[in-house]
């Protein structure tokens, strides 16, 4: 019996491949990314998601897509990408293309693709976690079953407008999951030196909401947490919020070259140690669902894949110079000229 | 006569701030990654290992929180120099600076003094997009209460830091992403300061006067190159200060070459170069032989597209071709 029931909470073969394709995927995006950025090809500020992949897999793979809502900071590929968004357009947004999700005119950091439910893609830290609480009050005012992913840094955990807002989550009881990435660092800044209590987790607990911490790098426990939180959520109508416990293992931004000034190499070398690929990697040999061999094919399928967006989204054209007054307003633009 | 170095724009903030430091124990730093991080653009490199976290603090990012604890140091007699490290981000702490630390003496009918300075980059880095790269300098010298400083040269920020930590008011100290890297000579002098309210001609002309401040400055002393060799010869006024605004150098500059050109980065329409632009219609009227013109940004959002991007911020060639329109 008890084996039985084991079984049961055993996830399918096909969908732990479809996990490690998909944490694959984000790894080697956001590597390529890297490429383009020192290539020139990309600019600005551009944050990526190398090490946290388990977080956002767990969590996409738990909501109705092109249902809910979901809204994020600026490190925000990954989330598009297992939305669904067309990658060429996301990394020729981050190219700053005509065929990027937002003309080119958003880049890394606003990424966006309402059809698929993500709203964002936000550069001012803390500044969107208000949005998704909006987000989260049309779901309430109109009364469907979505469900808001607020997405946000420890970092941004500490901006007035949070607490404003998970007040308000509460007491118009919002379908709104407040997601914090504790990823130990706001850009430069650890954990230890930016919140006076470390455990992001109670946060929620003054206002009565449902609040708890759990591990990101695992995506087998995100994906059951994930579900679990999300289908209390839908089914309560009522805010959540976590902490969610992962690394990042590039430097806060691409423009971030000063990492020893944070954190040393030994302890790098120490939570690579828990890299989620390859925790899932050794599950998936583990359970003899694939060799080494099918693995190496698996990545070189999705190295292949990454070169064809790269190469789709590189020979695509840059803006038109007239498109700068383009989507200001609905309805007029704004005088022109210097 | 004191002597001189040769260094960049940062260097002379720097060493601007640690001479201010070692003057004056009431002087600290406070803002996002200044200390252990050394400052997202570098300017306080070294400052934390020298004056540890008593007097260079890391804050969380709340902006609004720092810039309000900051403006109550202040009225208990400290002297902050608050870093955003962006000046988009001080949108976040406009109520606290405006409502709160811009208010203070006048609500106490000046019983109570706020010496603090608020620094940091403005405008258009490179590829920022449209939440972090605004130039914020005309909403600031829009409010009566503050003082608004943005120098254009090394000399210049190394001597108006030290005005700006002096004063016993508010003072927004400019800075703009692309002039860290300009060199150039700054006296070595720790007393040395360049007074608020004072413009400065950085180049003789007689047919045209430039206005700018800031970035823009370099930008019209190129454009008065190339306009030279068309045969007209611009004026470089560099205004340095924009609140108080210098209009006796500037007008001088306008009754002498009869006609004005405004150049800002910030969004043309309702900067402040509109502001400078409206007091010499006003005040230089009978001197002028054309409208006074002003070449500002495209009134969009910043785009992340560098082909937009450039688009949006005026550059030389802007300005000549508006100089030429003026006629
Ligand atoms: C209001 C505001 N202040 C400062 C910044 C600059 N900044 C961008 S990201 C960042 C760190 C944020 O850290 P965290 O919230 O932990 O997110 P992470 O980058 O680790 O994902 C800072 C200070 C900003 N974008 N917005
Ligand atoms: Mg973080």
């Amino acid at each position: 019996m008890a084996k039985q029931a084991e079984k049961k909470n055993l996830e399918s073969p096909a969908e732990l491949e479809q996990y490690y394709r998909d944490m694959l995927f984000i790894r080697h995006f956001e590597e390529k990314c890297n490429v383009a950025y020192r290539q020139g090809k990309a600019g600005g500020y551009m944050h990526v998601y190398i090490g946290m992949e388990a977080l956002a897999v767990g969590w996409m793979h738990s909501i109705k897509k092109a249902h809910d809502y979901v809204i994020t900071a600026y490190r925000d590929h990954a989330h598009a990408l297992l939305l669904g968004t067309d990658p060429v357009a996301v990394m020729a947004e981050i190219m700053g293309r005509k065929a990027g999700t937002a003309g080119g005119k958003g880049g890394s950091m606003h990424i966006y693709d309402p059809k698929n439910g993500f709203y964002g893609g936000w550069g001012i830290v803390g500044g969107h976690i208000p949005l998704g609480a909006g987000l989260a009050f049309a779901s309430r005012y109109r009364g469907d079953d979505k469900v808001t992913l607020n997405f946000m840094g420890d970092g941004a955990a500490n901006q007035g407008v949070v607490y404003e807002t998970l007040n308000m989550a509460a007491l118009y009881e919002l379908p709104c999951i407040f997601i914090i990435e504790n990823n130990e660092f706001a850009m430069g800044t650890r954990l230890e030196y930016h919140a006076a209590d470390t455990e992001l987790w109670k946060r929620g607990t003054p206002f009565g909401i449902k609040s708890e911490r759990i591990d990101g790098m695992d995506v087998l426990q995100m994906k059951k947490d994930a579900q679990r939180i999300i289908d209390w959520v839908r089914k309560e109508g009522k805010p959540y919020l976590v902490e969610i416990m992962t690394y990042r293992y590039a430097g806060h931004g691409a423009a971030d070259n000063d990492r020893q000034l944070y954190r040393t190499k030994e302890e790098e070398a120490e939570n690579l140690k828990r890299d989620p690929v390859e925790k899932l990697k050794h599950i998936l040999i583990e359970r003899n669902i694939a060799n080494e061999e099918k693995l190496e094919a698996i990545e070189a399928e999705i190295l292949e894949r990454v070169e064809k967006i790269y190469e789709e989204a590189d020979a695509s054209p840059h803006p038109d110079v007239d498109e700068v007054y383009d989507n200001i307003y609905t309805d007029m633009t704004p005088e022109k000229g210097h | 006569m004191a002597s001189t170095l040769e260094m960049t724009y940062r260097e002379a903030l720097h060493k601007s701030m640690v001479e201010e430091m070692d003057k004056n124990a009431d002087v600290f730093l406070m803002g996002e990654d200044i200390g252990r991080y050394e400052g997202t653009f570098k300017v306080t490199r070294g400052l934390f290992p020298k004056y540890g976290h008593r007097r260079v603090i890391d804050t969380p990012i709340t902006e609004a929180g720092f810039a309000g604890i900051a403006t109550g140091a202040a009225m208990a007699g400290l002297r902050p120099i608050v870093e955003f490290m962006t000046m988009s981000f001080s949108i976040l702490a406009l109520d606290q600076i405006i409502n709160h630390t811009a208010k203070v003496h006048y609500m106490t009918n000046g019983e109570v003094k706020c010496p603090i300075v608020f620094r940091g980059p403005g405008g258009a880095a490179k590829q920022l997009s449209a939440q972090h790269s605004h130039s914020m300098e005309g909403w600031y010298a829009h409010v009566p209460g503050l003082k608004v400083v943005a120098p254009s040269t090394p000399a210049d920020v190394y001597g108006m830091l030290k005005t700006a930590v002096d004063d016993d008011n508010p003072v927004i100290l400019y800075e703009n992403p692309g002039l860290y890297a300009m060199k150039g000579i700054v006296p070595d002098d720790p007393e040395f300061k360049i007074p608020f309210g004072k413009a400065q001609i950085l180049r003789e002309g007689k047919d045209l006067s430039l206005i700018g401040y800031s970035r823009m400055t370099h930008v019209n002393l190129a454009a008065a190159e190339i306009l030279e060799k068309d045969g007209i010869s611009c004026e470089v006024v560099d205004v340095r200060s924009l609140l108080p605004l210098d209009t006796e150098t500037i007008y001088a500059s306008v009754r002498k070459t009869n006609r004005a050109m405004v150049v800002y980065e910030d969004w043309r329409s309702g900067g402040f170069g509109a502001e400078i632009a409206a007091r010499i219609s006003e005040d230089c009227f009978d001197y002028l032989d054309a409208p006074v013109g002003r070449v500002g940004g495209l009134n969009v959002p910043m785009p992340y597209s560098r082909i937009l991007e450039l688009e949006c911020i005026p550059d030389e060639n802007d300005v000549v071709k508006a100089v030429r329109k003026l006629g």
